[in-house]
């Protein structure tokens, strides 16, 4: 029974540490399907859990700083927008300068307002998304097998969890059963057709861009407002570049996003599980290697295991008229 | 004269310092088939571009059914009923048929509802005009006749009336083509007006009412197609006289320099594209192989020049063997005297990015001529390239451009000149003239002759049959990999037409 409880705390753990990852790989499929890489994921997530952090500690509203986490957020998406759609710059640079001024914007506005070394107050009760308990959770905790399951996998999380996973379903059916969808499909494959269709290309993108914008901002307020309580300086740690790799190994596709992310959140789950634990054969291993196992199973996966990844075929392509 | 569909009037387009239109005038009568032709850059695209709303004229006035219109974008020219198939298709090539022809014009913000609608409205049109595409079919897998359908059947399903076609056969085959022709001629039928625009004289001849010329920017005539000969619409558009026949002697064909026996190549897929292949080119002989595109002709090409390795099969050069299925590459096969000017120049023959005198000297920077120690002597190929210049009259004259600002034609003349002037004793070339002007064809051909008359063996793959049967003295017919028929330079299109179908094979074909 003990490795039961076990292997269940792992797949919990596993969903709280796959939802940051979810929520910003829906976000860079938005975008990378109309055609703007945004290697500024990161960024956009930093930015969105500083001023989520900020805005709920200030206000003492946790629906205000998710406001606030997806209007910077946003904001910073549009920046991206304005750099790379009107006035066609690389997407690269652009993505990566706004990397940048997440990373230093987020330090000294931190140290100049709250004076706590980059970080904001921690979040009181209220402050923060709290866990929803699902009715008759704590009941049925004794009941074998499936008791564990719904009080521990199923209840308990906060409601951006369920947010995050519902978004699955939700992208899947604006990408491929709306219009918006399909328009947005179509100017990552071949901007000519939507401009000659008599769609604004720049306007589509832009719109793409603002999906983008959001969900990485519900994904800063997660890290800084659920699983912190309080924003710290460089809190994604690469969580951005794990959800490009995540979204290259789901082929863009929403519900291989997924399992991506929730293979990756596992990993990591088992990374922290299994530190300081001696595994049977080999031994006691070291700390660091296990940090690091995420990020050598991804590069490994990327590698070898998804066969060959066809990206949106006008992705990274500033639109120019031809002539 | 029936009332005019469309009216330009004094129509004025620059591109920075490019004049591209100036002072167009231009009506085209309601229900007829009206062509536009002229060499590449004489503003034929761009002036239609001008009309579907891609771009905005800087003067002048536009009339759509008599009415001024104001085009501002290409939503406005579908409200006003101009549809536009573009020369590179606006196709999504992983969408459906369905999915490409609602893009834009989705009836619903649910997808369900205006595929369904779509549906309904395509059995329509494709009982109406005989556009038969099967709806859910992917566009990337359709061959590109089809795609071409699916385009006119997007701007029809958008309730065009007035249908400009933009180059529209440049990337069909003939059997094709034909049934574009078909399909345009029923389109007139049905009171629709069709704008024809290409740089085939023949295609002008065979469907239009009425052809407009046009020259450098400027519309220089209006002729009744049934009062116009292709030889005065030809000079119109050059602006001198052309010959579009070449003169050429008899051959004096030598000894075999070339010759090629039971050769097999695979595409990278693994298909087998040429089976079990054997010809031979002699000295001072052009020999032409036609067929449909797809048939096997570039994966020969790319085998006898070394790009591609051969399955199985020799070949022999000046009586010596080169190994084709495996050690041999195109460096080895240049310095014993074969050149090769591919059919993507493009992508093979060139590399756009780098300048006109870098080009010229490609694959042969090697040479004794081009160094100096260690390094390339900048001078030399500098001098080099601008003697390949003027020789062949490459415009404009500045070796220092990039590849890319030259035009098709003049691209062309740079591989060619590159692959000439080291006197091969084998030239084979792929696609002489594909998108080469009238005036660039005329000398290309002349280029091609002489070598012949020099001795060389020349070995010519078009899929441009007038190409084949005026340059070759002797024509091999490809179809499915292999070499169906040979003929003399005194056959008729229609028996090459036939062989190339495989018609004769056709049992072992099908």
């Amino acid at each position: 029974m003990g490795v039961f409880i076990a292997i269940v705390q792992i797949l919990d753990s596993t969903i709280r540490l796959s939802v940051p990852l979810l929520l910003a790989c829906l976000a860079g499929l938005y975008s990378e399907r109309a055609g703007i890489f945004d290697i500024g994921l990161e960024g956009k997530m930093l930015v969105g859990a500083f001023a989520g952090a900020a805005a709920a500690s200030v206000f003492h509203s946790a629906l205000l700083g998710l406001g606030m986490a997806i209007l910077i957020s946003v904001a910073f998406a549009m920046i991206h927008g304005f750099a790379s759609i009107t006035h066609r710059g690389n997407q690269i640079v652009s993505g990566v300068a706004i990397n940048f001024i997440a990373a230093g914007s987020t330090i000294i506005l931190g140290q100049a307002w709250f004076q706590q070394g980059g970080r904001t107050p921690a979040l009181q009760p209220g402050e923060r998304f709290d866990a929803i308990v699902w009715p008759g959770a704590e009941a049925v905790r004794d009941v074998p097998i499936l008791g564990p399951i719904y009080s521990e996998l199923i209840s308990g999380h906060s409601i951006l969890v369920y947010l995050a996973f519902l978004m699955v379903p939700f992208t899947w059916w604006v990408l491929f059963r709306t219009r918006f969808g399909l328009r947005l499909r179509a100017v990552g494959e071949n901007p000519a057709a939507v401009d000659t269709a008599g769609i604004s290309v720049a306007w589509l993108r832009y719109r793409a861009l603002i999906c983008t914008g959001v969900l990485t901002g519900v994904a800063g307020a997660y890290l800084s407002m659920v699983q912190n309580g309080g924003f710290v300086k460089d809190m994604t740690a690469g969580k951005g570049y794990i959800a490009l790799a995540a979204l290259i190994f789901a082929k863009w596709k929403p519900v291989n996003a997924m399992f991506a992310c929730l293979l990756f959140g596992f990993l990591d789950a088992l990374s922290i599980r299994l530190q300081g634990s001696p595994l049977p054969i080999i031994g006691k291993v070291p700390v660091q290697f296990m940090q690091a196992l995420p990020y050598i199973l991804t590069v490994i996966l990327l590698a070898g295991f998804i066969g060959k990844a066809i990206p949106p075929r006008a992705g990274g392509v500033p639109y120019v008229k031809e002539r | 004269m029936a009332q005019a569909a469309i009216e330009l009037i004094g129509i004025n387009k620059s591109f920075g310092a490019v004049r591209a239109n100036r002072d167009i005038n231009l009506e085209i009568a309601r229900g007829t088939i009206h062509g536009i032709v002229g060499e590449n850059g004489a503003g034929k695209s761009t002036l239609m571009s001008i009309l579907y709303g891609f771009y905005q004229a800087d003067s002048g006035e536009i009339r759509v059914g008599g009415q001024p219109a104001s085009i501002k974008t290409p939503n406005d020219a579908i409200a006003l009923g101009i549809g536009m198939v573009h020369q590179h298709f606006m196709l999504v090539d992983n969408f459906s048929v369905l999915e490409n022809i609602i893009l834009g014009a989705e009836s619903d913000a649910l997808l369900k509802r205006s595929i369904a609608k779509a549906r309904s409205e395509l059995e329509r049109l494709e009982r109406e005009y005989g556009l038969e595409v099967d709806p859910d079919a992917i566009v990337e897998e359709l061959p590109v006749g089809l795609q071409q359908r699916v385009e006119i059947l997007k701007a029809l399903y958008r309730g065009a009336e007035i249908l400009i076609l933009d180059e529209p056969t440049g990337v069909l085959t003939p059997a094709e083509a034909d049934h574009l022709f078909r399909i345009l001629k029923q389109l007139k039928e049905q009171g629709k007006t069709v704008v024809l625009i290409t740089h085939k004289l023949r295609e002008i001849m065979a469907i239009t009412d009425t052809v407009s010329v046009m020259r450098q920017g400027t519309m220089v005539a209006t002729r009744e197609t049934r009062k116009t000969t292709v030889e005065e619409l030809a000079e119109l558009m050059v602006g001198r006289r052309v010959l579009l026949r070449v003169e050429k002697g008899e051959a004096a064909a030598g000894g075999v320099k070339l010759a090629v026996k039971n050769l097999t190549v695979k595409d990278t897929r693994g298909v087998t594209m040429v089976d079990d292949i054997s010809f031979d080119i002699r000295a001072g002989e052009i020999v032409g192989i036609a067929g449909v595109a797809g048939n096997g002709q570039s994966e020969l090409l790319e085998a006898i020049s070394g790009i591609r390795r051969a399955v199985s099969g020799s070949v022999m050069l000046d009586g010596k063997p080169i190994d084709l299925t495996g050690a041999a590459d195109p460096g080895e096969l240049r310095d014993r005297g074969l050149a090769h000017v591919p059919e993507d120049r493009h992508h093979v023959g060139l590399v756009l990015a780098f300048e006109e005198n870098e080009n010229s000297i490609l694959g042969y920077h090697d040479d004794p001529r081009y160094l100096k120690g260690p390094f390339l002597n900048i001078d030399a190929i500098r001098d080099d390239a601008k003697d390949k210049i003027a020789k062949y009259d490459i415009r404009p004259a500045d070796c220092r451009l990039k590849t890319a600002n030259f035009s098709g034609g003049n691209q062309q003349k740079i591989v060619l000149a590159r692959e000439m002037e080291q006197d091969p004793g084998v030239l084979i070339v792929g696609q002489p003239t594909r998108g080469v002007d009238v005036g660039a064809i005329e000398f290309i051909h002349k280029r091609l002759i002489a070598m012949r008359d020099q001795g060389k063996a020349v070995l010519v793959v078009s899929v441009e049959l007038d190409e084949i049967r005026s340059l070759s003295d002797r024509i091999l017919v490809m179809f499915a990999g292999r070499i169906v028929g040979e003929r003399g330079p005194e056959t008729t299109e229609g028996e090459l037409g036939l062989l190339m179908a495989g018609v004769e094979h056709q049992g072992a074909a099908l």
